[in-house]
């Protein structure tokens, strides 16, 4: 059985430097936990697509990463520009990225996709001008 | 299947990462992409990925992806910051000479598989 767990991030926007340690971080722990590495893959895919939007698109963010023997859940709450239209945001090929953003290997407009595919259930809201919430719950049991 | 240390000779590789490792790796599928988050969405774990993306996020993405080995295409060189964050993650990192093109074209005569399922099965749709 998987010990419970819980840990914050802080993610900030346009730091590419830092991009992805969130995530990185949250890989090794489950590792350490003892997860399967097929839900590990999961969570992680979903983790880092998350935490690269915040790095491209918003000011700062809280990553909030809980394990129970039943679900990992990864709540990621930014302050930032939010999203129009998410449902045009959700479809795959759709994205704003910069060519710098290109540049460094983003902008397929596959993340929220990905996230969504590597996710049991997948919520997502946003107020423009505030910032955007993502919920993923991955099950593991 | 193709071991690691076959893919380095059939792309006449120079090894940044894991020399010590490359008998010992096989590698199951190949995926090609320049694109990150096209990886995230079709590779699989035990994948060699093949790309001309050469910073920091390409080794992060295959840490996540579970990728088994990253070669760089057309003789770009990788940076220390890479090199050590592969070694780290103890990740191989090879480059070859050839082009993205020619590079997969040798590991998919030798039989290595896509990461995704034939377009023609599928009714040209990629099978997510
Ligand atoms: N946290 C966010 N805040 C504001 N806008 C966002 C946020 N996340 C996504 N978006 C918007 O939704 C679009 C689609 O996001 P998605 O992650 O699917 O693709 P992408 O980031 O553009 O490219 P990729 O993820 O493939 O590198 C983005 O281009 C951006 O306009
Ligand atoms: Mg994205």
């Amino acid at each position: 059985m998987v010990e419970p767990f819980s840990q914050s991030f802080l993610i900030e926007g346009r730091n590419f430097l830092n991009a992805g340690k969130a995530s990185t971080e949250i890989k090794s722990i489950l590792k350490q936990l003892g997860v399967n590495a097929a839900f590990i893959r999961r969570v992680a895919i979903a983790a880092y697509e998350a935490e690269m939007n915040v790095v491209m698109y918003a000011r700062k963010a809280k990553m909030t990463f809980q394990v129970t023997p039943q679900v990992i859940k990864i709540l990621v709450n930014d302050e930032g520009p939010g999203i129009p239209d998410i449902e045009r945001a959700m479809r795959e090929g759709y994205s704003t990225a910069t060519p710098e953003m290109r540049e460094m290997g983003f902008g397929a407009g596959m993340g929220l996709p990905n996230i969504k595919r590597n996710s049991d259930d997948f919520t997502i809201e946003s107020e423009v001008g505030k910032g955007t919430q993502l919920g993923i719950t991955i099950n593991i049991s | 299947m193709l071991l690691l240390s076959e893919i380095r000779e059939l792309l006449s590789s120079e090894v940044y990462v894991g020399e010590e490792h490359l008998s010992e790796t096989d590698i199951k599928f190949g995926c090609a992409s320049d694109l990150m988050s096209d990886v995230l969405a079709f590779s699989r774990s035990g994948a060699v990925l093949l790309t001309g993306l050469v910073n920091v996020q390409t080794i992060q993405t295959a840490f996540i992806a579970d990728i088994s080995a990253v070669v760089f295409v057309r003789g770009k060189r990788p940076a220390d910051d890479i090199i050590s964050l592969a070694k780290e993650k103890r990740i191989p990192v090879l480059g070859t000479p050839y082009s993205m093109y020619e590079a997969c074209g040798k590991l998919y005569a030798k039989g290595l598989t896509s990461t995704m399922e034939p377009a023609v099965s599928n009714g040209f749709q990629a099978r997510i």
